[in-house]
């Protein structure tokens, strides 16, 4: 028996296995994703004061907290029934798209690029952040610089990067420094700069991943994201919209509170995630992605200029409703162009600078929806209280699990595709951890589980031994 | 007149009046001991032991905050196994309730957690008791949450002492002592509660704390025993 164990390549955030079960002949017969961790929070919440709230969400993830504050934080505004004064929203709002664009950078430059540039079927030991800095030193040097660039955002708001406290229920703790400001709006073109150099690259080189892009999960789904009144890309405040396959607009979920009429969850076996569909359409015909693909898809346009620019031709070139899951990474570098033109218009807003930033209040409705849009895809949390504000009960919906069932069918597809029991291959199986990636998935905190972990993948052959095992 | 006497701390002779606690006269000197549970202006019951000091010619440690001075006493403030005892100590406070620091109230000003950052305790040596600890939210404007109370009765002896209401105290004994207010009432029934804020000035830990504040945003004022005792809870 053959057994291969490619280890260890770490290039994803989070825990999960992948099973791909072959025929006697060799060939494909299904696949599972299963995401096997779980250590639930929920426990551990109820009976907190609603306000705890914000801190502890956020520390179930160490890759997104900020969205996970967001979300929070809103969910909090609700329960206070408070309006979060002007300022507080923008700041929030430029926290974001810090956010937004340390994630995107993350995700591209070292989980994507050695892929991309280095290629797929490429030495797995140099298929990684070092060996693009070995061969791409500048592509290498400029995802540094624009990740640095997110969390400086970051941290000159909040002062601290990792789990910021600055973002509190009814609005921020401290208002924006002139002096910070100013940095910030300083550094800022060369971000920019970054962001179109690295558009420009990815576009020279998308059109060899052909086969890639036709396999890589191309099964039309519906997408869901945020989107405001004038259907422009929202990340931090909208209203959630579905489209179906071919760009017609199925509904807009008008009030957080109402996001259950749309969204159903199914548990599915052998995995703790959850599958969430679109409740109009079924469980079987509900399946929707979200994310960078799906927000570029749902929306009109973008709302800034370069951005606006970059994602006309990007629907000129895949059409109006992009499909392969590759895309991900394209839809990705457009967001982070967005997010560095949203931050700029935020900063140039004079009224950024406004001293009143905080609402306070008790408790004054049980329930509170928080709903932003995450780097990888809309996050919601819900919670009920009683009357003196101790948490009964929580919800929370990750980009993660919105996308379960699609990446699933994704790996299905890839693995058709690539896998072929009778000649293993790494480069197949990287492919299918590749798509994997293209969803950037982020799995501890789909589970709620604490901590950092893997995905595994298995080949089983028709007799149920494992025939080859990929860690990464 | 208290009678003058004179004792040796870490081998510098000290002037002294009978009466005075080793504590007191320690850090009238300059000197430093740790300590949890005593506060100046309060009665001292040495309830937290971090305070222990070792005494030359008495075969046990001491609690500092406790002890009167006697003539001719030698005190040593510092040693390896005063250090080993102390980190000991804290080690039970964090392992016996529930401290996630990262998303407490008190994250960066708590007594307990700036003990352990000072003993250099970077994790626990002891099995986390995990124990189910009821969060009191009944009050309008502040909190109990047992999972961070660490059983100093600063809160206790602050009510009865200054305040004179006399809200708190410790019910049942060893690992299930649970601070008390007034019959076991939730704190918003209890009626003889001022709502002056004390208790939770003095808090040295989250377990006390006003409502609403974020991670990291409780700062407490427990310097002064004179301005707390002018404090009303934000009323004349
Ligand atoms: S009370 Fe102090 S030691 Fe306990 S969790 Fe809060 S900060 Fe940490
Ligand atoms: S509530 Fe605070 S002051 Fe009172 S006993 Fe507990 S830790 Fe000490
Ligand atoms: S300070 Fe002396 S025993 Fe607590």
């Amino acid at each position: 028996m053959e057994k291969i164990v490619i280890n260890p390549v770490t290039r994803i955030e989070g825990h999960a296995k992948i099973t791909i079960h072959l025929n006697p002949d060799g060939r494909v017969s299904r696949t599972h994703f299963h995401v096997t961790q779980v250590r639930g929070f929920e426990k551990f919440t109820e009976g907190r004061p609603y306000y705890e709230m914000p801190a502890i969400t956020a520390r179930i993830c160490g890759i997104c907290p900020i969205s996970h504050l967001l979300a929070s934080v809103k969910a909090c505004d609700e329960i206070m029934a408070v309006r979060v004064p002007p300022t507080a929203a923008k700041l929030r709002e430029l926290l974001h798209c810090g956010q937004f664009i340390q994630s995107h950078a993350l995700s591209f430059f070292h989980l994507s690029a050695p892929d991309l540039l280095l290629g797929m079927d490429s030495d797995p030991a140099r298929r990684n952040v070092l060996g693009l800095l070995d061969k791409y030193p500048d592509i290498a040097r400029d995802g540094i610089a624009l990740r640095k660039f997110g969390q400086c955002v970051i941290q000159r708001l909040a002062k601290e990067r990792v789990h910021p406290s600055w973002t509190v229920p009814g609005g921020v703790n401290a208002p924006l420094e002139p002096g910070a400001r100013e940095e910030m709006l300083k550094e800022l073109p060369g971000a920019k700069a970054i962001a179109r150099r690295t558009l420009a690259l990815f576009k020279s080189v998308v059109d060899e991943f052909q086969e890639e892009i036709e396999n890589f999960g191309t099964d039309p789904t519906m997408y869901a994201g945020l989107v405001d009144h004038g259907g422009r890309l929202q990340l931090y405040d909208g209203r959630i919209r579905f489209m179906d396959s071919e760009g017609t607009v199925l509904s807009e979920v008008d009030t957080p509170a109402s996001y259950a009429d749309y969204i159903g969850e199914a548990s599915l076996p052998d995995s703790y995630l959850k599958a969430p569909y679109y409740k109009p359409a079924g469980y079987a015909g509900g399946v929707y992605r979200v994310g960078p693909l799906a927000r570029l898809n749902v929306a009109d346009s973008c709302g800034t200029p370069e951005a606006d620019h970059e994602f006309g031709e990007y629907h000129q070139r895949f059409g109006r409703v992009v499909q392969s899951s590759f895309q991900y990474h394209y839809a990705r570098l457009i967001e982070a162009l967005y997010a560095i033109e949203k931050a700029e218009m935020l900063l140039s807003d004079p009224s950024i600078l406004g001293k009143h930033v905080r609402a306070k209040a008790g408790v004054n409705a049980l329930e509170g929806v928080g709903i932003a849009e995450a780097p990888r895809g809309i996050l919601i949390h819900h919670y009920r209280v009683d009357e003196k504000g101790a948490i009964q009960w929580a919800n929370l919906i990750i980009a993660t699990g919105h996308n379960n069932l699609a990446m699933n069918r994704s790996i299905e597809q890839v693995s058709r595709h690539f896998v072929d029991g009778s000649r293993l291959k790494e480069g197949m199986l990287n492919r299918v951890s590749a798509v994997v990636r293209a969803y950037d998935p982020c799995l501890s905190c789909s589970t709620h589980a604490l901590g950092q972990t893997a995905l595994r993948i298995q080949l089983i052959a028709a007799d149920g031994t494992v025939t080859d095992e990929l860690r990464t | 007149m208290a009678q003058k006497v004179s004792i040796r701390i870490d081998g510098e002779y000290v002037g002294a009046k009978e009466g005075q606690t080793i504590l007191e006269v320690a850090r009238k000197a300059g000197k430093y001991i740790p300590a949890l549970c005593y506060m100046e202006g309060l009665s001292a019951v040495g309830a937290c032991r971090l305070c222990i000091v070792e005494v030359s010619g008495v075969g046990r440690l001491l609690p500092a905050c406790t002890t009167p001075v006697q003539d001719g006493m030698s005190v040593t403030t510092n040693s390896e196994k005063l250090a080993r005892y102390r980190r000991m100590v804290v080690d039970f406070l964090l392992s016996e309730r529930n401290h996630y620091c990262a998303v407490c109230v008190s994250n960066g000003h708590c007594e307990l957690q700036g003990l352990a950052q000072k003993f250099g305790i970077t994790h626990v040596h002891y099995g986390y008791g995990y124990p189910k600890m009821p969060v009191d939210l009944s009050h309008e404007r502040f909190v109990l949450d047992h999972n961070r109370c660490i059983l100093c009765t600063r809160c206790v002896r602050v009510c009865a002492e200054v305040e004179g209401a006399h809200v708190w105290d410790t019910a049942s004994r060893g690992i299930r002592t649970m601070l008390t207010g007034e019959l076991n009432r939730p704190w918003g029934a209890i009626r003889s509660c001022t709502g002056c804020g004390k208790c939770v000035q003095v808090c040295p830990t989250g377990a006390m704390a006003e409502k609403g504040w974020a991670v990291e945003e409780m700062t407490k004022r427990s310097d002064s025993i004179s301005w707390l005792a002018t404090q009303r809870g934000g009323r004349e």
